[in-house]
């Protein structure tokens, strides 16, 4: 699998997400994360400023959901699955009433008030974390 | 593990002795009495309180009723933390039976998931049953079960039969002899100090000279400022673990 050779996007901050939706961010402006900055080694106890930091978040469109053109976002830690849901139903334009699950390791669908960066440390892996998104339950 | 087998049924026949009262502003058409039951440690709120559901309805009119909740002293009650999680985080100090209020309005989308069925609490559990295979096995264990089998466990959780849900559940606790445990101890903890939903993070059972980690050894690692410092172990750290999702 080649690395995606676009740097992250930054997600708006969860704040703003009843905007008009997404600020689109070119690429000269998006955050310059090197691959593997962020904490790659899981197991270290990292100082409070680390929290702070935003990790990288590839979303991948599951069955006939429609993909984003934009797929790595760099997204903070104490973003919820939930904001997460929030952000795609927006960016793809999904209305409101519409479902969308996120799984992770194409497996399992954490519940919405998980956060991203606890999902990072124990499932991430090469410095980002894959999840997958679906309009219909994809894994039971 | 599997063998203390006591220890597994104290633990799955936990209950806790709670009182449901109606909300002061719910509008009913006669007086609502309280309603007493024993609540399961190991279940779900919105999974064992049918009963508690149908008394309150009774008194109630069919326009006034929408999603029920739960809430103590204030705090809504999260169905998709165990019982005895919810009980031990925000309760443990409160004098017996547990005072529940139960409410009929005014859901409180900020702090609660929305509980449409059972299937939404089966989902939930079979997610976190997952997860923490996905830590434990890899989720080959989890993967090789039959649909069947996932059925069980929920099923014996859902009727409180606890030979139904360890005769599946034990093949998830198994790990090779030649190892001293699982790849990654699932757990969780809970605090009340903070916002956050809870710390978990990767924790191998063996310690890379080969000694056994114990519970001790993940809290100085993972929540340092529960621990006491200088081993000074009669103060009593506030948090709780997930006892439940360990066990899975």
């Amino acid at each position: 699998m080649a690395e995606e050779p676009e740097s992250a996007l930054q997600l708006p901050p969860s704040s703003t997400t009843d905007g008009e939706g997404p600020t689109e961010v070119s690429p000269e402006t998006a955050t310059p994360e090197p691959p593997s900055s962020a904490a790659v080694s899981p197991g270290t106890e990292e100082p409070a400023g680390d929290t702070k930091k935003k990790i990288d978040v590839l979303l991948k469109a599951v069955g006939d959901t429609p993909i984003m053109k934009t797929k790595k976002w760099a997204v903070e830690r104490t973003r919820t699955i939930q904001g997460l849901i929030d952000f795609i139903k927006k960016f793809l334009k999904l209305v409101a009433s519409e479902q969308l699950f996120i799984y992770v390791n194409q497996s399992f669908a954490p519940s919405p008030d998980q956060e991203v960066g606890t999902l990072y440390e124990c499932f991430g892996s090469d410095g980002k974390l894959v999840l997958h998104y679906c309009k219909s339950q994809a894994w039971g | 593990m599997t063998d203390d087998k006591d220890v597994l049924r104290d633990v799955w026949f936990g209950r806790i002795p709670t009182c449901f009262t109606l909300y002061q502003d719910e509008i009913t058409e006669r007086e609502a009495e309280p309603y007493y039951l024993l609540l399961p440690r190991v279940s779900y709120l919105t999974l064992v309180t049918d009963k508690v559901k149908k008394h309150f309805q009774k008194v109630m009119r069919q326009e006034d009723i929408s999603e029920i909740w739960f809430e103590y002293e204030g705090t809504p009650l999260k169905w998709h933390y165990p019982i005895g999680l919810l009980f031990d985080l925000l309760a443990s100090s409160s004098a017996l039976p547990w005072n529940i209020t139960v409410h009929f309005k005014s859901f409180p989308e900020k702090d609660l998931l929305h509980c449409p069925s059972k299937d939404a609490i089966e989902a939930h559990f079979m997610s976190c049953v997952k997860e923490a295979d996905a830590l434990k096995h890899k989720s080959q264990v989890i993967n090789e079960m039959q649909k069947k089998d996932h059925k069980q466990l929920w099923m014996g959780l859902q009727n409180d039969r606890f030979d139904q849900f360890w005769a599946i559940n034990r093949k998830l606790m198994e790990y090779p002899a030649e190892e001293n445990g699982f790849r990654y101890i699932p757990f969780r903890i809970y605090q009340t100090t903070t916002e956050r939903p809870f710390i978990q993070k990767l924790f191998r059972p063996v310690a890379a000279d080969g000694q056994l980690h114990t519970l001790g050894d993940l809290l100085k690692d993972v929540c340092p400022s529960a621990v006491a410092p200088e081993g000074r172990e009669q103060n009593e750290p506030r948090l709780k673990t997930d006892s439940r999702s360990e066990q899975e």
